[in-house]
């Protein structure tokens, strides 16, 4: 059996009211990506936020790479790399002077810490701009040079907190490459993401939380199969003629899903010949979530 | 290497901790160091000047010291206060609520404790420098140096240590940065005019006399002025005792006061 890098057991996490975590079992084995895929207000950060430590569980068993926490949480760091959801680089200081310094937090010794920062510029492809103040970077690069500041001290386990938000498409697919370069180096690495074509391409395991709770999890491929089915029609149309696709579905034993000016039949493989016109397209994880949560994502 | 680390116990305040935290400010102090020393340093000295003309020339001796004697040694706690509690208070905010520094910083083996301590430290140590900006003034204009102040820049990183916790205390508790203003208004100013900076502490009528001697900022005053023009003894122990029991009793408050914040 591989080991676990991360193991959750029925952790809980209430702010005042609000119970952020509910219950949430998880398990992220060694060399793997998981993703967590939920809407915002998931529970998604706060569990980043319990793996570090800055959140401490009201109840449950954490374990990270071995280590209990909150109490062994410090030596867990040392061999753990976050990259968080809001930019926190020292917006004044060169991109180089940024890695020196979690060079330095990380505690990479005086004759590794050149060609610790060096590999990270090469990693993040930002050799070129290592004398670049960061606020003279790219959305993109800052984002890139987030990501190398987490890995300056080679961590065993990544934590990525919504890698790509707010980013242009064009750029979410050099952070996907670092993301996949980094994956087959064998690093384990634990994402959240709101973003489910993210989820699909990178994640070998995708975990799908609402409301603090984890609804379903597997492989991306087995999860669809599982709950959507292979096909799904796409039917446009006004309200009426939607409502009466609903019908008709629903009499022959299918399940829709309405995404605002569409309704989607799924598990259409099944259907064939109930005489509905409409796009047929493969299922995806989005529809799963639909299924699952009853809420939208992203 | 796993395994390593794994038999490795890390514990409280480890030096390598507080260290990278050090390193993160040495680095930043690189690019805004001539902002934070022209106002750390100018301020005070427009104090000195303002006062040691404007007073002096009113009255030409205070406590059998002339006045510009008198207030150079002085507004060197000003200066330290001006060095520690400020930038401790709106740079802790801002590091926390705008730069999200702090939560990069504890993703790292680095604890609460660790870097508060760091913190502290580092702006204690650029109040040990800023402090003597007022000394130096007051030579040019007639102070005559001694061996005694030598001992100054470590009255003043004593001193800021405890200004810098207060301030990453007040930091910590503060809802907003519009906070702040009650406690510049109704502490610090209170205590800067209050500390024998300005003024003797014993015209004060006896109840202010007896609050005096419970301001930190009044005690580095004394501790300052009796390196410059000779120790007093007992009551100076008691003055580095004051000092260190601010510091101790602030740097546990900043502390938990931060964890607070920082750990949910």
């Amino acid at each position: 059996m591989t080991e676990l890098a991360i193991r959750l057991r029925g952790v809980v996490k209430r702010y005042g009211e609000i119970t952020a975590v509910d219950g949430l079992d998880l398990d992220v084995p060694e060399g793997t990506c998981v993703g967590l895929l939920g809407p915002n207000g998931a529970g998604k950060s706060t569990t980043m936020r319990l793996l570090t430590a800055q959140a401490l569980p009201d109840e449950g068993e954490l374990e990270l790479l071995g280590f209990s926490l909150p109490g062994e949480s410090k030596q867990a760091r040392a061999q753990l790399g976050v990259t968080p959801q809001l930019d926190n680089l020292d917006v004044t200081l060169t991109v180089e002077q940024n890695l020196l310094v979690f060079a330095h937090l990380y505690r990479i010794p005086r004759a590794e810490r050149r060609d610790a920062i060096q590999r990270a510029l090469e990693l993040a492809k930002l050799v070129e701009r290592r004398s670049a103040r960061v606020d003279e970077l790219s959305g993109g690069m800052r984002r890139r040079l987030l990501i190398a500041r987490a890995l300056v001290h080679r961590p065993r386990l990544v934590l990525l907190d919504e890698p790509t938000v707010g980013l242009d498409p064009q750029v979410r697919q050099e952070l996907w490459a670092l993301i996949d370069a980094l994956r087959s180096e064998g690093t384990t690495i634990l994402m959240s993401t709101h973003y489910i074509e993210e989820a699909q391409r990178l994640a070998d395991t995708v975990m799908i939380m609402s409301h603090g709770k984890a609804v379903a999890a597997g492989a991306p491929s087995q999860l669809v199969s599982e709950h959507a089915g292979t096909d799904v029609l796409e039917v446009y149309g006004p309200p009426a003629r939607l409502a009466e696709v609903e019908g008709l579905a629903g009499s022959n034993g299918l399940r829709t899903r309405r995404t605002g000016t569409s309704v989607s039949v799924l598990g259409i493989e099944n259907g064939d010949g109930i005489g509905i016109d409409g796009e047929r397209r493969p299922a995806n994880l989005e529809d799963v979530f639909v299924l699952l949560t009853g809420e939208e994502i992203g | 290497m796993a395994v390593a680390a794994r038999d490795r116990r890390l514990g409280r305040l480890e030096r390598s901790a507080i260290t990278g935290v050090l390193v993160r400010e040495i680095v930043n102090y690189s690019s805004y160091w001539r902002a934070a020393t022209f106002s750390s340093t100018v301020e005070p000295t427009i104090y000195l000047l303002a006062f040691g003309f404007g007073f002096g020339s009113l009255v030409s001796t205070v406590s059998g010291y002339d006045y510009i004697e008198f207030i150079g040694t002085g507004i060197v706690a000003t200066a330290v206060l001006f060095s520690s509690a400020f930038p401790a208070m709106f740079g802790t905010f801002v590091k926390y609520q705008f730069q999200r520094t702090y939560d990069a910083i504890l993703a790292a083996p680095v604890d609460t404790e660790e870097l508060v301590t760091a913190e502290a430290v580092w702006i204690a140590t650029r109040a040990g420098v800023y402090g003597n900006v007022p000394l130096l003034v007051a030579m040019a204009f007639g102070l005559d140096p001694s061996w005694g102040m030598l001992a100054v820049p470590f009255i003043c990183w004593l001193s800021g240590f405890g200004w810098a916790n207060f301030g990453i205390s007040v930091a910590g508790f503060a809802k907003s940065i519009d906070n702040f203003s009650y406690i510049v208004s109704a502490v610090l100013t209170p205590l800067f005019l209050v500390a024998g900076t300005f003024f003797p502490i014993d015209g004060l009528p006896g109840w202010a006399q007896f609050l005096a001697n419970l301001n930190p900022l009044h005690h580095c005053v004394e501790l300052v002025r009796h390196a410059a023009f000779g120790w007093e003894g007992w009551s100076d122990v008691a003055s580095v005792g004051v000092l260190v029991v601010f510091g101790l009793l602030t740097w546990r408050i900043a502390i938990r006061a931060m964890t607070r914040k920082l750990i949910t």
